[in-house]
């Protein structure tokens, strides 16, 4: 592309601030991925129906394949690769892990990171709520069941850890 | 026997500490300097002639580095492999890219290079493809009418391949029946739909002259194997990488036309190619599951004992095979007894082409639909004759002490005990209950349905397809366990570890499993069948035995006592009655390495490697009971209670098998409920993104109640079955059962699946107008 025509943006992911110039057309999920080398979010599919691609921009869970990137600019994201603490995963990533939550693990950051916006608006969520919170995230391995155990583990530990 | 503290030990899985931080990589993961980046032109008709091909523009555009078309690469590559199949079997050549006409939508005909993937993309634009529509053939049983357009010209007809099975005196069955039971089924087609769609990264170095393929694949060797062969490469220069893949269900059983292509790129750009494909793309040309349409006809005594039974069916193969295609319907045939002692049966398979994406293996493969049958049969039976469901299937079980159970199918079934299962399974859904329940609300209006499926499936594959184990204790005191299984989600990392750590006394930190490349594992058939843990994780168990073996004459030898009075504890051995005389197997391991003085024949290490073929499948069983409620006003189906119980041996690791079992009756859910591939009278696939297939949430099922019950098999020393596709199997007559139940009072006596609202609301609603509620 006519290097005119890229834009130039600024975000921080993960605590770090980057900046890049990108196509107008370059979608936030191809900048993570791509562009920023973040390999840990997923693409499942291309009508935002899937939810591996789930993130954080700002406060809400996003579906960053349906974002463009230079929406983005000028905002805060979280990816999977931010929710350790160098070696200390967060309790969620304890409890996917504790509960056998994930199989092939494709579905998984996307999943984590929705219930991470679930577990910020409702920190005790009940079974039929994180079925329903989870509405947008498609999973073919486990059948979901050992999923909501962990979305519950990990609001218990948070809980214990107030 | 000691108790182990591994086998049958929930221990948390290997895999996890990498993938639940974002650090698994999968295909599209894997970065390499200078790579360009492959899109392909796919057909947008059905069944179409090439006329005009115009690829000049596309060549021209900026950051495009090469384009290749059909014609240009027949000779270059061969045509896609196909296995199984009997002599009736006709394979029409499936080139990489279609050369003079295209047969499905989404077939490839060309593809573009470039350097990045949005750029290819719109290169794709620029190509200009002259087409000459001809007549698409969608429905198979319309593909097989006098008169339908032939879509291979070098036959005179559709038909793909044809069987014919029959096994016992069904003249004298139908004859002596009290009553025929018919029942016309149609097993919709699914799409596999891993959440991974498939990718391939290929790269060639030229000084080595070796071609290193990654792939999103369930079976690195065999893909190995056949690229080789396609690209006209010695097995020795062809590497393959399984890295971690996304789901695969059967769908990465396969040789895909992307493989061939990105690795005959990659030799002929002499640079690093990916190809990642789109979830569009994977509905239109990654297999598809199940396609049958038939006919079953039940022949029973009054009082529900089963004579014969017929099935006449008719396979929806698609515009090509892929390489397993044919090898699928006959599993249906192998498995039509189900649980029940049938002394006649016959199949009449008719295999069409038809102008679609190719069947092929999709969890179950073949024996879901033979399930289904058998279970949906019995239903009817029971309904027929007005006999309770339960009833009627006890009524033909084998017993417990029958087993290997002969089938008129020609298996012998390993193990089983099928009313233990289904005994269990009543007593935790309190069945009697139940009953009465349906009873009173149905005084009051409601639709609540009960449905069961008493099944068993064949797995572990097989006689005929052995899998690969090494187990090398190491110098430095580190266990590597090599296995040709290839796991995209499994857990074999963990299991397999379970096995050696268990064999030998060695803890599981010490021991890390490797598999998925081709240039680390010498040999392997890879990961389907549920036979990852049955055969491969007996190979292993094997191998382990074999270096405990080996560490013994070690150890007496540098000992210098007799093999036999050596005690082996908790990873050491020791002297007998002088305990504190001994030596662990690592240190067994150091010295073997370094000792001067090996005895003769001995190679200075403690490693073994073994093959393990099975002399027969394994037959897990069980019994899955589903209650549901259809809202008549919408159609919705509401799943109140689901249990299932299982029987898969004995079991290594009971969260995985947990995990397999949910995550199966999910996927059956699906086929049940709410999933189909949709081409419309012209051919054109209507459900060609996740907006239009519809696939299961968590919001669409309660908690699954899981039990289980152990009846390990003879057919391996561990005394496992498999269980990757036992859910699958087990829950979609369950559930279809249900719901036929639950519209019961309308005179419904069953329904093709999906279950779907749109379907179920029409059924109700017409009931309605017609008064025929009962």
């Amino acid at each position: 592309m006519d290097p005119a025509l890229k834009k130039k943006i600024a975000i921080k992911i993960n605590g770090v601030e980057r900046s890049c110039e990108v196509e107008p057309r370059l979608l936030l999920v191809h900048l993570i991925r791509d562009v920023l080398g973040l390999t840990g979010t997923h693409i499942g599919c291309e009508t935002s129906i899937c939810g591996a691609c789930t993130v954080m921009l700002d406060d809400k869970a996003v579906k960053s394949c349906t974002v463009l990137a230079v929406q983005a600019g000028g905002s805060e994201l979280l990816t999977i690769e931010g929710l350790a603490r160098g070696e200390k995963l967060h309790p969620l990533q304890e409890a996917f892990w504790e509960c056998h939550g994930l199989q092939c693990g494709y579905c998984t950051p996307g999943m984590i990171l929705t219930a991470y916006q679930l577990l910020q608006r409702n920190p005790a969520p009940n079974e039929k709520q994180i079925r329903h919170a989870l509405d947008g995230n498609l999973c073919r391995c486990t059948g979901y069941q050992h999923i909501v155990d962990a979305v519950k583990h990990a609001a218990k530990r948070m809980k214990r850890r107030k | 026997m000691p108790v182990s503290k591994l086998i049958g030990a929930k221990i948390k899985r290997r895999e996890d500490p990498s993938l639940i931080r974002g650090r698994g990589q999968f295909v599209d993961d894997i970065k390499l300097p200078d790579t360009v980046y492959v899109a392909i032109l796919r057909s947008p008709y059905a069944h179409a002639r090439i006329k005009n091909l115009q690829t000049d523009a596309a060549r021209r555009h900026p950051g495009v580095v090469a384009v290749v078309t059909g014609a240009e690469i027949k000779d270059e590559i061969t045509p896609l492999p196909v296995s199984g199949g009997n002599e009736t079997l006709r394979v029409p050549k499936h080139h990489v890219l279609a050369v003079d006409k295209v047969c499905y939508v989404g077939e490839g005909i060309a593809a573009v290079v470039a350097s990045d993937r949005y750029i290819a993309e719109d290169a794709l634009a620029l190509i200009r493809v002259e087409y000459e529509a001809l007549p698409a053939v969608i429905d198979p049983e319309k593909a097989l009418v006098p008169g339908s357009p032939v879509i291979h010209a070098e036959w005179p007809d559709n038909i793909a391949f044809r069987s014919e099975q029959t096994q016992g005196d069904l003249t004298k069955a139908f004859k002596d029946a009290h009553k025929i039971v018919k029942q016309r089924l149609v097993h919709q087609r699914l799409a596999p739909i891993a959440i991974e769609p498939r990718g391939v990264v290929a790269r060639y170095l030229t000084a080595q002259k070796e071609l290193t393929l990654w792939s999103s694949t369930q079976i690195p060797h065999m893909l190995k194997g056949h690229l080789s062969q396609m690209l006209k490469l010695p097995e020795g220069q062809v590497r393959v990488v399984a890295p971690e893949v996304g789901g695969g269900f059967g769908s990465k059983l396969n040789v895909y036309a992307e493989e061939g292509l990105l690795g005959y790129l990659a030799i002929k750009l002499n640079r690093p190619v990916k190809w990642s494909e789109g979830r569009r793309e994977n509905i239109q040309a990654t297999i598809h599951g199940r396609g049958q349409v038939g006919e079953v006809e039940a022949a029973v005594k009054k009082d529900g004992a089963l004579l014969g039974l017929k099935y006449k069916v008719i396979a929806d193969i698609g515009a090509y095979h892929q390489l397993f295609t044919p090898a699928i319907p006959p599993f249906t045939g192998l498995m039509l007894s189900g649980c029940y002692k049938i002394p006649a049966i016959s199949m009449e398979l008719t295999a069409v082409f038809t102008n679609k994406m190719s069947t092929d293996a999709y969890r179950g493969a073949g024996r879901p639909e033979a399930t289904f049958v058998i279970e949906r049969i019995m239903d009817r039976v029971a309904q027929e004759l007005k006999l309770d469901p339960v009833k009627v299937r006890q009524q033909n079980f084998p017993k417990a002490t029958d087993f290997p159970f002969k089938t008129a199918t020609g298996l012998a079934y390993d193990s089983g005990n099928y009313q233990l299962a289904l005994n269990k399974a009543l007593k935790l859904v309190g069945y009697e209950k139940l009953r009465r329940q349906q009873k009173r609300l149905r005084a009051r209006g409601r639709l609540l349905g009960i449905g069961l499926s008493t099944y068993v499936e064949i797995c572990a594959m097989g006689p005929g397809f052995w899998e690969y184990g090494k187990v090398d204790v190491e110098a430095g005191g580190k266990v590597t366990v090599l296995s040709g299984a290839s796991p995209h989600g499994q857990g074999q990392k963990t299991s397999f570890a379970q096995i050696v750590g268990d064999q030998l006394g060695i803890e599981l930190d010490d021991i890390s499993v490797i598999h998925g490349d081709t240039a680390s594992v010498p040999k392997g058939i890879g990961t389907f069948g549920s036979r990852a843990t049955a055969v491969g994780g007996i190979a292993i168990y094997q191998a382990a035995e074999k270096v405990r073996e080996k560490a013994r004459e070690l150890a007496s030898h540098f000992l210098e006592v007799d093999p036999e009075d050596l005690n082996f504890s908790e990873g050491k051995f020791s002297v007998k009655g002088v305990p504190r005389k001994g030596l662990t197997i690592q240190q067994i391991a150091r010295q073997a390495a370094t000792d001067k003085n090996l005895p003769k024949n001995m190679t200075p290490d403690l490693a073994a490697e073994t093959t393990f073929e099975p002399s027969n499948f394994t037959f897990p069983f069980g019994t899955h009971i589903c209650v549901v409620e259809v809202e008549p006003q919408t159609g919705r189906v509401e799943i109140k209670k689901y249990i299932a119980v299982d029987d898969c041996g004995k079991v290594i690791n009971p969260l995985l098998v947990d995990g397999q079992v949910q995550g199966g009756i999910v996927q059956g859910l699906g086929q049940a409920l709410m999933e189909e591939v949709v081409y419309d009278a012209n051919g054109q696939l209507l459900s060609g993104s996740l907006m239009d297939y519809a696939l299961p949430r968590a919001a669409d099922l309660p908690r699954l109640k899981l039990a289980r019950t152990e009846t390990p098999t003879p057919v391996n020393p561990l005394g496992i079955k498999g269980i990757g596709e036992a859910g699958t199997i087990g829950s979609t007559p369950a559930i279809a059962n249900a719901v036929v139940d639950a519209l019961a009072p309308f005179g419904v006596t069953h329904i093709d699946m999906p279950l779907n609202p749109q379907k179920l609301w029409r059924l109700c609603a017409a009931s309605n107008r017609s008064g025929a509620r009962r």
